[in-house]
């Protein structure tokens, strides 16, 4: 792809890396999470599931600010970090963060409703048969909510790529760190001149999300078919 | 004993408060909908725990509230069959029977699976997918699924209740033969007193939440005071052998002596049968009847008579085939004068008892 220049292929392929790292590492949390929220009773279980939406509904504004205010260079936690060699801020991890944090409550969405779809009288029988819960989970529910993990994880990835006002907040806006394909977007709006390399990355990224959204529907059909006729 | 419930559980305003003991064979835990039935057996698998007491299978306690023993489900080892079968839609027929086995494996081993799926007769689905199955192939390998999982009882729970009539004439044999052959002990959920009759070695009677009736079937499907759901239902269980198939489609069965015959029935000659003889298609006659075109006519004596709020009794009678139960109206029950001790004959018509009322002899009772 020679017609992207070198400062726009950085931040394509950071904002690949930082979406990836996003969703990857979020993902067995936001399985476990939606578990939780879908099968377990607890009280406090509303506030679990406020927490888990709070960056949906707050401004990204607002949960950038607050990262920055945690994990900042100047804030205890943030320094406490520091001392043991882990810095997310202006690095490119924490725009990982900012979009892990992002995307989490749209991933746990999808996979919660995957696994609402699962009949409890399956997860009932295997247990009579003598799994025990851990296994009832490896054999029966995991490979039911594939699709659904697929979708929230896909879902995940979109919101990752496109994260914006969270991550220029907490990590700020450095070509090479943490300039991502929105933020790059951004700063060529703001200089005269460059509304073609702003251009050429929206098309990059509707092309990403459009592959990615594609790639998911494929192997949700597969896995819907794995469980149908033969 | 192979079983001992004693359970105490509150849903809501429903209060259970069920205690029996059961030998081997199938004991059918029988009463309508809402007497708690499916309560009981979700409690002895571990699926529900209840508020208080004791459950025992094979001497093995796995609850007991007084000594805070309550093992989960998964090491209980009793072989669950759901009413809706509960097939893992994403394995196949194979990984599904294996599914119970692989984690019997560590302890001991369970039945040969071939011997299981011979039985079954399921031998052609395996590599198929619990979508593409009937209702009555899914329910088939259910069984199996359970009974390979190496299970110290089964639980069954209205297993027939989503098939139609053809497919719960296909499975019900099933049963029996595990009770005859294979001798698994079954606690059999139903509220079907031909199902009742045809498998019980004992019957357990669950009414609101309590066990109302609970002894060995024969004696209490030929008693009239056993009369749990509908009075419709009654109907008492005779044991016979078929002595022989006549040319003009009937068959003749030996029932304590007497003849008795029935439209053809596919066992051969000189096989046991257990038959159960609906109490609404017996008539009663103080008189040997003459000129009748029935061909069955029991004489007999009157050893108990139950009247209910409404205008029918049922009237069970001592013959040499074992006790009847005869439906009849009070009106007509004053008419002949019946009391106990009293004479009189039952009158059966051969084509009253379906071939659903015909089945395997199961253990002497």
């Amino acid at each position: 792809m020679d017609w992207l220049g070198p400062e726009e292929w950085t931040a394509v392929r950071l904002s690949l890396r930082v979406a990836l790292w996003a969703t990857l590492l979020s993902l067995p949390l936001g399985v476990f999470t939606a578990y939780v929220l879908s099968r377990w009773r607890f009280p406090g279980k509303q506030i679990l599931n406020g927490l888990v939406h709070l960056p949906l509904i707050l401004p990204p504004v607002v949960t950038g600010y607050i990262l920055l205010m945690t994990l900042g260079t100047n804030a205890p936690l943030g320094a406490a970090l520091a001392e043991i060699g882990i810095v997310f801020a202006f690095r490119w991890q924490g725009a990982a963060l900012a979009a892990g944090i992002m995307a989490f409550p749209l991933m746990v969405r999808a996979i919660r409703l995957s696994i609402d779809a699962v009949d409890p009288g399956l997860e009932q029988a295997a247990a009579t048969l003598g799994a025990s819960r851990l296994w009832v989970f490896l054999t029966v529910t995991l490979p039911l909510i594939l699709p659904g993990i697929l979708a929230g994880a896909v879902l995940a990835f979109a919101k990752a790529m496109g994260e914006f006002g969270a991550t220029i907040t907490f990590v700020s806006n450095i070509p090479g760190q943490t300039q991502t394909l929105p933020s790059a977007v951004y700063a060529f709006l703001q200089v005269p001149g460059g509304e073609n390399a702003a251009l050429r990355l929206v098309l990059v990224s509707v092309f990403i999300a459009m592959s990615a959204l594609l790639l998911s529907e494929a192997l949700a059909r597969r896995a819907s078919a794995r469980l149908g006729a033969t | 004993m192979t079983l001992s419930v004693a359970v105490q559980h509150d849903t809501g305003a429903f209060h259970l408060d069920a205690r029996f003991e059961a030998p081997a064979g199938v004991t059918v835990l029988f009463g309508r909908s809402g007497s708690g039935k499916t309560s009981v057996i979700n409690a002895l698998a571990g699926l529900i725990q209840p508020k208080s007491g004791r459950i025992a299978v094979q001497d093995r306690v796995v609850f007991d509230s007084a000594r805070g023993i309550d093992l989960p489900p998964h090491r209980r080892r009793l072989g669950y069959i759901f009413q809706d079968a509960r097939l893992f839609p994403h394995l196949s027929v194979r990984q599904n029977l294996d599914y119970g086995r692989w984690f019997a494996r560590k302890g001991r081993q369970s039945d040969d699976a071939t011997r299981v799926i011979d039985f079954l007769g399921i031998g052609a689905l395996l590599e198929r997918k619990p979508a593409t199955l009937s209702g009555g192939e899914k329910q088939r390998v259910a069984i199996g699924r359970a009974l390979l999982s190496g299970p110290d009882l089964l639980l069954a729970d209205e297993p027939l209740a989503s098939l139609d009539e053809p497919r719960k004439a296909e499975i019900l044999p099933y049963f029996e033969r595990l009770r005859d052959e294979l001798s698994v002990p079954i606690l059999y959920v139903s509220h079907n007193p031909a199902e009742v009759a045809r498998l019980a070695t004992t019957v357990v009677v669950l009414q609101d939440g309590r066990v109302m009736r609970h002894g060995p079937a024969a004696d209490l499907l030929g008693d009239p005071l056993f009369v749990p759901t509908s009075i419709r239902a009654v109907g008492a269980v005779l044991s016979a052998t078929v002595r022989r198939h006549h040319d003009d489609g009937l068959t003749e069965l030996d029932v304590g002596g007497a003849a008795m015959f029935l439209p053809r029935v596919a066992q051969p000659v000189g096989q046991a049968l257990r038959i159960r003889v609906p109490g609404q298609d017996v008539i009663l006659s103080r008189a040997r009847p003459e000129g009748l075109s029935a061909l069955n006519i029991l004489p007999g004596r009157v050893t108990g008579i139950r009247t209910g709020d409404g205008p029918g009794a049922v009237i069970a009678l001592d013959t040499v085939a074992g006790t009847l139960l005869a439906r009849v109206t009070r009106r007509s029950a004053e008419a002949l004068d019946l009391a106990e001790g009293v004479a009189c004959h039952a009158i059966i018509k051969s084509l009253a008892i379906a071939p659903e009322d015909i089945g395997a002899p199961g253990p002497k009772a």
